[in-house]
């Protein structure tokens, strides 16, 4: 068994050098698929050997950010191999794994549907769970059925596993309840909460009797601090908590990091509520491997962003920010960052390749209708384009503001041409075309490709 | 003229792209000196026939359905009676099936239906996902497509002599077997297809606002100016290109 598992790991770092060397995007998933197809029991082999075990994160919305973070705390005392590249399913976990050889702790992000079976595969010390939102319905299915998968999976979690838990999303509070070895985290700041449920806020319902829920403050969609009025099912107390929250438009944001273990205060270099969550539910992580909130709040000062999720890229006189868009509760809360200061230019590149969802209707749940009438011009972009330009009509954005032009490249020019030198060009990608806008400032020289900026 | 739109349980079945059908209704009856009037009804709430020239339901998620479904099934007398007297109705998806006579478990038990479209829908083991391009005849001798997405487990199966909205040119449809889709019932019309069905294929706006017209004064169907819609035929193009491509069933 070893000498075969020895044999296919070499084989497939082997594979993996020669995709790197041949350019086809990173080899971040192809040496990993091999091992995959050879011996998927290899996984189990390869985490088995860290001795300081596996943590694991899943998420709707923030799990390359959230996994990226944790990296960044937990790097300060592991050694740690993680899928950096978002590569998150067991292919791309096999590849972190045969591509890093002296490591003690393994952090993987991994997709919904694919946690199930990490879990089985990896035995974790660690699970987090960080949200559950409605996605791309054309991948999972619905929210409860994904909901189901992981409830399951957590039942069959052994007892030494710390299950971690964003407590502000009712059905991962629900999902955790029986559980001895939990984590709650989540924000308690009244100040930042919306005055009511977005349009696109799921799980309104209580999950155990069906009414809808109070929110005492509602954060995040529909995280935030429920209470159901008809059966009492409410808001668990956190152990971590996010308090005294600033936020500071594009730039960043701070608050107080609350633990059983202390406190600290966190200086985040990103911008918005829902890296606070992303930066919660890594500091929680990091706490269930005994990791102190001092070391936590270096390693969260300490980082910048997670590929291609909020980027500021410098191109000539003008400077690019890339803003990753991929599902309703998820753009909205980019938007929401930009209502503080509303450029004056916005692209928005929707694509429907598989990564970003074949169904593109989610935009109809996006409430882009707060900033349009504040924007002078948005240049609609990717293969949906009209679509995308129907939309923002139909939000109240004047024919005369709106460019359709399907070409990212010709949009990403235009973009640049309607900004002002010393300004910056605010760009929404989704997946693909964020890959695809980096594919471009590539060429030009403004980005390096992501396997090599890797730290 | 004022339309009356009564919009079934907005809480709760609003998934994908149903209040962007509602405001394609309001903006193209607004271009043509219309105003369109939305009222929720929800779970408790009657339909009056009569009061409304048009009925709204969209889709939801599982969790969302069962919680309506028992009210939307003790409001279909209602709704029957409403459409029999000439009201326009659409329902989409999950608002589609429950219109029906009911929805069947896996494990054989049948959710009621309110018993407008004369179909029952059977849940399946795998969903059906994809682009969809149709050929509907509402009008006879009038062959117009309609593009959209589906994204459904259930499997509807229309009665014999049952009216479909339309033929499946590329996807899997009611069934992904009988090549229909939809369904029709005067001047109310169910289907799967949610990703945003009417900024789209702004043709069966139209068609739907001349039928709410129609019941409000109560007269035939008016003509409605055209409009450029130069972006909704570029949408279109696109979406249909996907129906071709890569549209679920392969015929």
């Amino acid at each position: 068994m070893d000498v075969k598992l020895g044999l296919e790991t070499i084989a497939a770092r082997a594979v993996g050098a020669v995709s790197r060397a041949a350019g086809r995007g990173g080899g971040t998933t192809l040496p990993g698929k091999l091992l995959w197809k050879l011996d998927p029991a290899s996984v189990d082999a390869l985490a088995a050997r860290l001795t300081s075990g596996v943590a694991l994160v899943s998420a709707t919305n923030g799990k390359t950010t959230t996994t990226a973070m944790a990296a960044k705390i937990l790097g300060q005392e592991h050694r740690l191999v993680w899928n950096r590249a978002g590569a998150n399913l067991l292919s791309g976990l096999a590849s972190a794994l045969v591509s890093t050889r002296a490591a003690d702790l393994g952090l993987f992000e991994a997709d919904e549907g694919a946690l199930p079976e990490a879990i089985r595969r990896t035995r974790p010390r660690v699970v987090s769970l960080a949200n559950l939102f409605r996605d791309q319905l054309d991948r999972y299915g619905e929210l409860e059925l994904v909901a189901d998968r992981w409830r399951t999976a957590v039942e069959r979690l052994p007892g030494w596993t710390t299950l971690v838990v964003n407590a502000d999303d009712p059905i991962l509070a629900e999902l955790a309840e029986d559980r001895e070895q939990v984590v709650r985290f989540g924000l308690d700041d009244p100040r930042h909460a919306r005055p009511s449920l977005q349009h696109a806020a799921d799980s309104k319902y209580c999950v155990r009797c069906g009414h809808p829920y109070d929110y005492a403050a509602a954060y995040v969609g529909h995280l935030g601090d429920y209470h159901c009025p008809a059966c009492g099912h409410e808001r668990p107390p956190l152990d971590v908590a996010a308090r005294e929250i600033e936020l500071v438009g594009l730039t960043g944001s701070s608050f107080r990091l609350d633990t059983p273990q202390g406190s600290a205060v966190v200086e985040l270099a990103l911008p918005g509520l829902y890296n606070v969550y992303n930066a919660v539910a890594a500091a929680s992580l990091a706490l269930a491997l005994d990791v102190s909130p001092t070391v936590i709040a270096r390693g969260l000062a300490d980082f910048s962003a997670a590929f291609g999720r909020f980027e500021r890229i410098p191109a000539g006189t003008k400077t690019i920010v890339v803003l990753l868009i991929k599902n309703p509760a998820g753009a909205n809360e980019v938007l929401r960052t930009l209502e503080t200061g509303v450029p004056p230019v916005l692209v928005i590149a929707l694509n429907d390749a598989i990564a970003d969802g074949q169904d593109v209707s989610w935009i109809w749940d996006v409430d882009f209708e707060p900033l349009l009438p504040h924007v002078g011009r948005v240049v609609a972009t990717g293969d949906r384009a009209a679509e995308l330009g129907l939309r923002l009509v139909y939000g109240g954005l004047s024919e005369d503001r709106l460019e359709v032009i399907p070409r990212l490249e010709r949009a990403l020019d235009r973009g640049l041409g309607l900004v002002e030198a010393g300004t910056e060009l605010v760009i929404l990608p989704t997946y693909t075309a964020m890959l695809s806008l980096r594919g471009i400032l590539t060429e030009r020289g403004f980005v390096r490709p992501y396997w090599d900026g890797a730290t | 003229m004022i339309i009356r739109v009564g919009h079934l349980y907005p809480e709760y079945l609003n998934i994908y792209a149903d209040r962007g059908n509602i405001a394609v209704l309001a903006r193209r009856a607004t271009l043509r000196g219309h105003e369109l009037m939305v009222e929720s009804i929800g779970i408790g709430e009657q339909v009056q026939p009569g009061m409304h020239d048009l009925l709204y339901v969209g889709g939801g998620q599982d969790r969302e359905q069962t919680l309506v479904a028992p009210d939307l099934a003790d409001k279909g007398p209602a709704i029957l009676e409403a459409v029999a007297q000439g009201a326009a109705l659409l329902a989409v998806c999950g608002g589609y099936q429950l219109l029906g006579r009911g929805y069947r478990g896996r494990d054989g038990s049948l959710m009621p239906g309110a018993g407008l479209f004369a179909h029952e829908t059977v849940a399946g083991t795998t969903r059906m996902i994809g682009d969809v391009l149709l050929e509907c005849e509402l009008e006879p001798g009038t062959r117009r497509p309609l593009a959209g997405f589906e994204n459904h487990a259930g499997r509807t199966v229309l009665d014999s002599g049952a009216e479909a909205l339309g033929r499946v040119v590329h996807g899997f449809g009611n069934d992904g077997e009988s090549d229909f889709e939809g369904c029709r019932v005067g001047r109310a019309i169910g289907t799967y297809l949610h990703g945003p069905l009417l900024p789209r294929n702004p043709w069966l706006a139209d068609w739907l606002l001349a039928q709410a017209l129609a019941h409000s004064r109560g007269s035939d169907p008016p003509t409605l100016e055209p409009l450029p819609d130069e972006l909704e035929a570029e949408a279109f193009r696109v979406a249909a290109g996907r129906a071709r491509e890569r549209g679920g069933r392969r015929r």
